[in-house]
């Protein structure tokens, strides 16, 4: 077998898991994955990263939903918000400095992490 | 009252998705620590919540050629697999440790977000440390 094909059997094992046990942050393991591991270019890891969690993302939801973990009192105006929310954003994200958005974006998650270890 | 609020952090998510930045790890903290929402629910309400924008971003990243064949089913094909296997254990595990994991996994990612948004400065010729200038 390729390395390469090595990388993106791990790469999507990985991804994947942390889709399914976390419900999300997928994509902030395949991107960099694919961009150091299998040398994508951003914007083509960003691209495959969502082709990956996708489908990974409707099999866990599927779970989740057979569990009877996810309430539709939650889940209708979220996605409602989510993507009124990401139609703005994507016209946001050539006005808006990437270096800033993505600092406070890591601070913001870094205390929400330790809030939640706490 | 409630639904007004779930609606503004499916927006704050959303947004932050939208840019690229990896929504669903803003969207589950602020189900979670903001608004008590479960663990597992806001974990799921996440996964199900993107799926609409992620197939219309989709669509557009292929539209624009962003997408190649190359890679694409050893990627696919264990991350269904995987996520399949985990979202059964996340199931099965108790609140607590599905909330403690996540806030770990939360406080990792910071660093190496942390990390890339310095090292991106950097790369613009924005830092102040004279170590590392090359050599021209």
């Amino acid at each position: 077998m390729k390395p390469k094909t090595y990388a993106y059997l791990t790469g999507g094992a990985l991804t994947g898991a942390a889709n399914g046990l976390f419900g999300g942050g997928g994509g902030m393991i395949a991107v960099p994955f694919l961009e150091r591991a299998a040398h994508f270019p951003a914007r083509r890891a960003h691209a495959t990263a969502i082709a990956v969690i996708l489908p990974a993302s409707i099999i866990s939801g599927v779970v989740y939903l057979a569990f009877g973990l996810v309430p539709w009192g939650v889940l209708l105006p979220c996605a409602v918000g989510v993507a009124a929310g990401g139609f703005l954003g994507a016209k946001l994200l050539a006005r808006i400095p990437a270096k800033i958005v993505t600092a406070i974006f890591a601070a913001f998650m870094l205390a929400a992490g330790l809030r939640m270890i706490f | 009252m409630s639904f007004l609020i779930f609606l503004l952090c499916g927006f704050l998510g959303g947004l932050l998705g939208g840019m690229g930045m990896g929504g669903g790890t803003v969207l589950i903290p602020l189900l979670t620590v903001a608004c008590g929402v479960s663990q597992s629910a806001a974990q799921g309400v996440n996964l199900i919540s993107f799926l609409p924008m992620s197939l219309i971003a989709l669509g557009v990243h292929a539209e624009n050629g962003l997408l190649q064949k190359e890679g694409l089913l050893p990627l696919i094909l264990p991350a269904i697999a995987f996520s399949l296997l985990f979202a059964v254990l996340a199931a099965f595990l108790p609140e607590e440790a599905l909330s403690k994991g996540f806030g770990l996994f939360l406080t990792v990612l910071s660093f190496f977000q942390f990390a890339s948004a310095f090292r991106k400065k950097e790369n613009a010729g924005y830092a102040k440390c004279t170590k590392n200038i090359p050599k021209i």
